[in-house]
């Protein structure tokens, strides 16, 4: 009995402190990226990383996703004789929750377990040690743009893949049967307006803060060689998926809340 | 307002700064974990002096190194660069230390997804902005002239051996023209013939540049070659410090048997 309470006891301890210097790690990024010099040329170059290397995979499952939806729905919504509300489920469903989930669960595939890989082998080969070395910040070099991008591209990437959700969503509905675009658009943003499309869009924000910020923390604090490396590529992934999840469940409520 | 009697104390101040070492490491202690590393160790470099820092494996010398360039932080005891404490300094502050100190990476440290010219070209593109970008290249190619390196400024750090990482690190260290130089076993994994041209050029540079530097190595030779002054460390102190001959003469044990088998 009193191993496992020493154990559980342990974890809790591990995870606190981790916690702490993510904390930290945060407080620090913050300081650098709000004080001069700025790295507006990283900053690019992160955004083009973050954004568009990882458009085709955002949108290719953004549209996979329409074409499920499309088919569950229309099964379901057939069953209970509601078919005439295909159109604004599809709509509701990508715009308000897979779309942004689907995106935020993709990038930190992406991008998460790219940024842990890449700053971890910095880290075991001494890079970010030569980095510090010549007086310049890495927090501010390294972390800020990349976490910056992420915040910055995850609505954008949230926007295809809704809009490859639901493209692909009519193409599925229009393949059974005869239904224009114009139809399923009218038909399915009928009723909808900027607080069923703002809010959920804007939140990803905040996905790509936790996939920016975990992937930055674990790909730094990395320690022992090639086996680190594979650790901190791995932990980006699997810690900014289950926060991104956990975020969203606490956002959902939020927005449910303010923007009702 | 100051008075005159604290003017004076401040003048006195920094007269006292201005002559204190370059470099001066007091009662330094470091663990990681349950194992200590530096246990009290107290060291000083004054401007235009090298000391080579000898040892064994796993005694701490690079870490004392990593100490004096403020890349890790001490358990207790200061670290005072031209006198100032840097120990519990904020990064930015410790930016503007570290922009007259240069270091040269165990393993070169290269930057592996930029060319040997931009390595070099990194310290001066983050500090050196008053500079023009024909300045800049300007000043790249005559570090790696120094450096023997000039014909390789488009090649990438994975194409060029060992000893001409060490080069290109030692260029890249020396970006910023500072007057400390913290070499960290600037011969290890070098063949002979590389490691007597590291050590030509490591004594060739101290000599056009003076600065105080610190040489951290197990190769006798090297030390013997490179440092005016040597110190030899064991179980996290300085077992005895002095010139090769001083060293030769010890009648401690360790120095003894270090000597012996180096």
């Amino acid at each position: 009995m009193f191993p496992m309470v020493s154990s559980a006891l342990g974890l809790i301890n591990k995870f606190l402190e981790w916690f702490g210097d993510l904390g930290i790690f945060f407080w620090q990024v913050v300081r650098a990226a709000v004080t001069p010099p700025f790295e507006f040329r990283e900053l690019f170059r992160q955004l083009d990383e973050v954004g568009s290397m990882s458009l085709p995979l955002v949108a290719l499952a953004g549209a996979a996703t329409g074409i499920v939806l499309s088919l569950e729905a229309r099964y379901s919504l057939t069953r209970f004789g509601a078919k005439s509300l295909l159109p604004a489920a599809i709509v509701f469903s990508v715009i308000h929750e897979t779309g942004p989930i689907i995106t935020g669960l993709v990038v930190s595939g992406r991008v998460g377990a790219g940024i842990g890989a890449e700053l971890a082998s910095m880290k075991v080969t001494e890079q970010i040690d030569a980095i510090e070395a010549s007086a310049v910040n890495p927090y501010r070099l390294l972390a800020a743009p990349r976490i910056l991008a992420c915040i910055l591209m995850l609505p954008l990437l949230t926007l295809a893949a809704d809009l490859c959700g639901l493209l692909m969503g009519w193409v599925t509905q229009a393949l059974v049967e005869p239904l224009s675009l114009r139809q399923f658009i009218d038909s399915g943003f009928k009723g909808a307006d900027f607080n069923d499309f703002l809010p959920p869009t804007f939140k990803t924000m905040v996905f790509g803060l936790i996939i920016g910020l975990i992937a930055c923390f674990q790909g730094m604090r990395t320690r022992g060689g090639a086996a680190g490396v594979g650790r901190a590529a791995t932990s980006s992934v699997v810690l900014s998926s289950l926060f991104v999840i956990l975020a969203d469940v606490v956002l959902v409520k939020l927005i449910l809340i303010f923007f009702p | 307002m100051d008075t005159i009697d604290q003017v004076a104390v401040k003048r006195g101040e920094a007269e006292k700064d201005s002559s204190a070492p370059a470099i001066a490491v007091e009662d330094l202690h470091k663990s990681f974990g349950s194992q200590k590393v530096l246990n009290g160790i107290s060291l000083a470099v004054s401007r235009g002096e090298t000391l080579a820092v000898l040892g064994r494996s796993g005694t701490g010398k690079s870490v004392l190194l990593r100490l004096i360039i403020g890349l890790e932080k001490p358990d207790s005891g200061s670290v005072r660069i031209h006198g100032q404490d840097i120990v519990g300094l904020a990064l930015d502050q410790l930016g503007e230390i570290r922009m007259k100190m240069g270091f040269l990476f165990q393993h070169a440290a290269l930057y592996d997804s930029l060319t040997v010219e931009q390595n070099v070209a990194f310290p001066l593109q983050h500090h050196k902005k008053e500079m023009s970008k024909s300045e800049h290249g300007d000043r790249v190619k005559k570090l790696l002239m120094e450096v023997g390196m000039e014909g390789d400024l488009e090649k990438m750090p994975s194409d060029i051996s060992g000893g001409m990482q060490k080069r290109v690190g030692l260029a890249r260290a020396l970006a910023l023209e500072p007057d400390i130089l913290l070499l960290d076993e600037p011969t290890a994994g070098l063949d002979p013939i590389s490691a007597a041209e590291i050590n030509d050029l490591v004594l060739k540079l101290q000599e056009e540049h003076h600065m105080a530097s610190i040489v951290v190595t197990h190769d006798l030779h090297s030390a013997k070659t490179i440092a005016g002054r040597l110190a030899l460390i064991n179980e996290g102190n300085v077992v005895i410090e002095g010139s090769f001959e001083e060293l030769q003469n010890s009648d401690i044990e360790f120095v003894r048997e270090f000597l012996k088998h180096s």
